[in-house]
């Protein structure tokens, strides 16, 4: 409290309150070092990253702020975005116009998907977090019935290259060649470094979209949805007795996440170049939570540096940490293991310190009394 | 005609009581199951390898879903932090390997060591559950996760030397699956087993898995047992009569994650390897969803529960592998697999409970 009333400078107050980006910014510049990568190559592959993954992390923050905990249900508008993909590519659609028709499809499978998960996460008051853990592998069990025993089946697909061999099911990986870049390469500023071969290259138009989509985010934060959002996070009992009607704006700020991530899903396919079928999808969820955690967001409070920061912080680690581990221990699973064990543990970690924060805080409400 | 009808409506309505009474997720993964015995009796499929096998895994993932029992009694909800147990249960048993053992001696090693360190981890994992109360599934979940990655950093530097353990031809760290052929593979299963009409019996397996519902059973109705389920059915209660919750709480979190570590060595006993590295990382799921299967909910189990829910759901799973071979290949009895255990967490998750315990 102190803190925050004082406008000078104070490095320790700094420090404890940033500790975890912090840290994870000492073990990147670390990993850094010891994976033996060129700045240039190093800057490239993050500038990369961070117009792949921002949008999927900023889909975290509004349901944070309406009080439901970090939203790993997002994993339903990945799944919206690859069944957008799917339907363009067995329309062959190619280059932009491909890529906009598939956002304009993911946004209403993604609203039907984020209103199916908002009803859910109504019927689970307090364990929207868990719910939406388990909802993941739900969902991610019909998505493979569909994919593997509906698809070429009961839904016709046209292109055969994407099926198996037997006519029925979707291969493990899909082609979207024709959409790679498609928005990344529609305006690129390359930066020459001298004494270094490669440039490096900035996706101008994707780095706007994330932009826009962060406006986005300020602008409904400022309107009265965003003051509802806030009111409900801050505790649904009084929210209700001022009149606002609760389960409806809960589930609004879930739609809201799922057809952002399902956006983010969209803008990540259209970096990558083919989408794994079974499995791009999967990780989506625990990776976007890790990455906001990382940039100091709590499971109560997430604002867009945090988002940003914790996307930078994250996938420097996932570039230099199996490099890192093959140069510091002589194998790079050891480096990928390590990359596994933070995921999970600072989502771990993050979760305890918040359970055990709420439980002190309890307390000393009910001392208080 | 009016008779008739009358007939059909109080046969419905009993229908709805039985049902009422059975639990609605029970009943539809009974007829579930009874539609794919149908349809395995329907294409001719041998019907005795089907039960030997289902009588088989029952017994092999018995003990895990014993360990929910503990935990969701004293009140800190099922236990998906099980990877910790799982992973004591598995040194034991690399243990046992590395120094030579072999047979019952290298079986009941493992478990027994398995029990002391699962115990010790339990212990520690109840004292981080008691800092984190009403987050325990959530908090769990990671940390299993965690846990489950961790172990893999381990598995791969551990100065292990046995030549069955390790890779052949150089590479770090132990093996992937490590087989247990000359160890103890399936000595409990071969143990007094007899065939009837071609089923296979695995009486040992059986009666080792009874042994410890037995054990489970005398721990809860004990004293220290009964404490434990009025400090998850009342916590304030509990309290005013005197009963500490914590220490409850630990005591539940340190039988489960030892029955874990049993149960796991039980498993790789049945399934004669050992699986390491990312194997046991969805295995509470599978845990979890069959005790809510056999009717349990967030706050109340049984030994009945955990019995007739691991039935229910390997028995499915038995079956569904060669229906599903035959009608349409593939693995469609692993996506059945993902979609009811979830689906049953999922429902467990979202139903309003009834205002205490009933009984």
């Amino acid at each position: 409290m102190k803190g925050n009333t004082q406008k000078s400078f104070e490095p320790v107050w700094f420090l404890k309150k940033n500790a975890v980006p912090v840290f994870f910014l000492i073990l990147c510049i670390i990993g850094g070092y010891y994976s033996g990568l060129s700045l240039p190559f190093l800057l490239n592959e993050i500038i990369t990253r961070i117009g792949r993954n921002s949008i999927l992390v900023i889909s975290l923050i509004i349901p944070i702020l309406a009080g439901m905990g970090l939203n790993f249900g997002i994993v339903l508008g990945a799944m919206a975005g690859q069944f957008a993909y799917i339907a363009t590519t067995n329309w062959q659609m190619s280059g932009l116009n491909g890529l906009l028709v598939t956002l304009v499809l993911s946004i209403p499978m993604a609203i039907l998907f984020g209103w199916l998960t908002g009803l859910l996460f109504n019927r689970a008051k307090g364990k929207e977090m868990i719910t939406g853990i388990i909802l993941g592998f739900f969902a991610n069990g019909v998505y493979q019935l569909i994919c593997l025993y509906f698809m070429g089946n009961l839904i016709p697909i046209r292109v055969k290259s994407m099926l198996l061999s037997t006519g029925i099911g979707l291969r493990n990986t899909i082609d979207i060649k024709s959409m790679h870049y498609a928005l990344d390469n529609l305006w690129k500023i390359k930066i020459k470094i001298p004494g270094f071969i490669f440039p490096i290259a900035i996706p101008v138009v994707t780095l706007l979209l994330i932009a826009a989509v962060c406006l986005l985010i300020r602008f409904i934060v400022k309107t009265k949805l965003g003051q509802e959002f806030r009111a409900v996070g801050q505790d649904r009992h009084i929210a209700e007795v001022a009149g606002i009607q609760v389960d409806k704006v809960r589930g609004l700020a879930v739609i809201f996440s799922t057809v952002l991530a399902a956006i983010g899903q969209v803008v990540f396919l259209q970096n990558l170049g083919n989408i794994n079928t079974y499995g791009s999808h999967v990780q989506v969820g625990t990776f976007a939570v890790a990455a906001i955690l990382i940039g100091g967001a709590s499971v109560r409070k997430a604002t867009i540096g945090q988002a940003l920061l914790g996307t930078l912080l994250f996938h420097t680690l996932f570039i230099v940490s199996p490099l890192a581990g093959k140069n510091l221990i002589g194998d790079a699973m050891i480096g990928e293991y390590f990359r596994v064990f933070v995921t999970y543990g600072v989502i771990g970690v993050a979760l305890a310190l918040h359970a055990w924060q709420s439980l002190q805080e309890k307390k000393r409400a009910f001392n208080a009394t | 005609m009016n008779n008739n009808n009358g007939a059909n409506k109080s046969f419905i309505d009993r229908l709805k009581e039985i049902a009422a009474g059975f639990g609605l997720a029970r009943s539809i993964i009974l007829i579930f199951l009874v539609f794919l015995v149908v349809l395995a009796l329907f294409l001719k499929l041998p019907m005795d390898q089907i039960l030997s096998s289902v009588l088989a895994r029952f017994g092999m993932n018995g003990i895990l879903v014993l360990a929910m029992i503990p935990t969701i009694q004293s009140g800190t909800g099922p236990n998906f932090g099980l990877p910790l147990g799982i992973s004591c249960g598995l040194i034991a048993a690399v243990l046992s390997i590395e120094l030579d053992m072999r047979g019952f001696e290298a079986f009941l090693f493992a478990v027994g060591l398995g029990a002391v360190l699962g115990g010790v981890s339990g212990y520690l994992y109840g004292l981080l559950l008691n800092k984190v109360k009403g987050q325990e599934m959530t908090v769990g979940t990671y940390f299993g996760f965690s846990t489950v990655s961790l172990m893999c950093i381990f598995w791969f530097l551990a100065p292990f030397k046995s030549p069955e353990m390790i890779w052949p031809y150089g590479g770090n760290g132990l093996r992937v699956t490590i087989a247990l052929q000359d160890r103890f593979d399936k000595v409990l299963d071969n143990f007094l087993s007899f065939s009837v009409l071609g089923v296979k019996v695995p009486t040992g397996l059986l009666l080792f898995f009874g042994l410890f519902c037995l054990l489970v059973w005398l721990f809860m109705r004990s004293k220290t047992g009964v404490a434990l389920s009025t400090v998850g059915a009342n916590p304030r209660f509990a309290e005013s009569c005197g009963l500490s919750v914590d220490r409850y709480r630990i005591i539940g979190s340190v039988v489960s994650q030892a029955l874990a570590a049993i149960g796991i060595v039980v498993y790789a006993q049945t399934f004669g390897f050992i699986q390491l590295y990312m194997a046991p990382l969805f295995m509470a799921f599978f845990a979890v969803a069959s005790i809510l299967i056999g009717g349990a909910t967030l706050k109340r189990a049984t030994i009945w529960n955990a019995i007739i829910g691991c039935f229910l759901f390997q028995s499915i799973l038995v079956v569904s592998m060669p229906v599903a071979n035959v009608i349409v290949a593939d693995n469609l009895a692993e996506v059945v697999r993902i979609i009811i255990s979830n689906g049953i967490i999922l429902y467990a998750l979202t139903r309003r409970e009834i205002g205490g315990d009933v009984r």
